[in-house]
């Protein structure tokens, strides 16, 4: 994003230049590296003085058909890179938090099972941001939902109203087990960040997303869904897909195939 | 006379000076000053010591706003930034133990910091390890840099450790 940003401060930013310089920057660089990385990277390497900007919309793509039975793979690496403890090794397994969860379902007719991970879906209407009293439930300017923890109070307003039961509140102190890059700690709610430290540092990916494509299951791509040169804006092109409660109107930035 | 006088005005001298003196020494000796260690690496902080101490917070309350809110994770006044370079060498923190850099005089002036009930107090991987670059903004690399004078890598691998 950064060049294309410094290059449209002093001419016209029409969508062809901007296709063309994507394209010729991928070519360039796709020399090195696979150009699917290449592509991710030049559209959002932003330099750290620069915010995130509204022109991007982060968003996932989750293919059901290919999100494999009995594997947790996305679950865990969401764990180890964000420094929650999973379900499993929890003293109070109720209160766990869940960041991202595995569910399996089965069509009590038909008996077909689905699977499927479970995660804050960046709505970009977020009801858990009109029901916080404190400002603390925000949506950032690239349309990562998120909890401001030095404003949240702890008041749980917003997972009452997540329709995706995607937010939990931490009950206990942590004592400094947190990551570096991660802070959470007690009486804050949380949820799925779409791991934005990595965003922000530029990886172009989530740790969930990167783990299903080392298992080789290719179920979840990440990337900006404003960007039609991105692969995920191709592959939702091409694909049906679902928004999860696609009634409640709240244009999601997590879309389902295969559901 | 002259004499018992004057060894009366010695003996009231002495015992007036080894007053005033029992007075002053448990000023001398009263709470226990904050033990300030110097920062295991750089040579200089981001602002001067003298505003840093006065304004830290205020800097660390700006740069927290701008990272959440804005997604700017600029290093210079980014608390991960302080932990790096204040991290303890003996426990690896900043707020482990008694004598650590931000508890030390936190408990001398009574401030209770809530920071570190979610930020995490030591630095991502070991103090050694951490890797030197020019945007950790230290003056002395920020002078380097201007000054355009070639800065041996022992030289730059020095102010890291």
């Amino acid at each position: 994003m950064s060049e294309l940003k410094s290059m449209s401060d002093n001419t016209p930013n029409s969508p062809e230049r901007r296709r063309f310089i994507g394209a010729a920057a991928a070519t360039a660089a796709g020399l090195a590296i696979a150009p699917g990385v290449i592509l991710v990277e030049v559209a959002h390497g932003r330099s750290e003085e620069q915010g995130a900007s509204s022109a991007v919309r982060w968003g996932m793509l989750v293919d059901a058909t290919k999100c494999a039975t009995g594997c947790n793979d996305c679950v865990t690496a969401c764990s180890t890179e964000n420094g929650w403890t999973p379900v499993a090794e929890s003293a109070h397994p109720k209160q766990a938090p869940q960041w991202i969860r595995k569910l399996e379902l089965q069509d009590p007719l038909t008996q077909m099972e689905t699977n499927l991970p479970m995660m804050c879906q960046h709505c970009a209407e977020p009801p858990c941001v009109d029901v916080c009293p404190t400002g603390a439930s925000f949506k950032r300017a690239d349309g990562i939902v998120l909890v401001n923890r030095h404003t949240c109070i702890g008041c749980r307003y917003c997972m009452m109203a997540c329709p995706y039961k995607a937010r939990s509140l931490v009950h206990e102190p942590l004592n400094d087990t947190q990551k570096a890059d991660v802070p959470r700690g007690i009486g804050c709610v949380e949820s799925c960040t779409l791991c934005v430290q990595k965003v922000d540092r530029g990886d172009g990916n989530t740790a969930c997303a990167e783990a299903c494509t080392a298992a080789g299951h290719n179920a979840l791509l990440f990337g900006d869904m404003n960007d039609p040169e991105s692969e995920i804006s191709k592959r939702l092109r091409e694909l049906p897909t679902k928004q999860v409660r696609a009634d409640l109107n709240l244009n999601l930035g997590v879309r389902y195939h295969g559901i | 006379m002259k004499r018992l006088l004057a060894v009366g005005a010695v003996v009231l001298t002495t015992a007036a000076l080894a007053w005033a003196g029992s007075e002053a020494q448990p000023k001398a000796s009263g709470a226990p000053k904050p033990v300030i260690t110097k920062a295991v690496k750089g040579e200089q902080c981001v602002e001067p010591t003298d505003i840093m101490r006065r304004n830290h917070m205020k800097f660390l309350d700006h740069h927290r706003d701008q990272a959440v809110i804005e997604g700017v994770r600029t290093k210079k006044h980014s608390l991960k930034e302080c932990i790096n370079c204040h991290a303890s060498e003996k426990t690896g923190s900043v707020a482990a133990a008694k004598d650590d850099f931000c508890v030390s005089c936190h408990s001398y002036a009574a401030v209770k910091i809530d920071c570190f009930d979610c930020h995490s107090t030591k630095p991502q991987g070991s103090v050694a390890m951490h890797p030197l670059n020019a945007e950790t903004a230290h003056y002395k690399h920020q002078l380097a840099a201007q000054a355009n004078s070639k800065v041996s890598a022992e030289e730059m691998a020095g102010v890291a450790q």
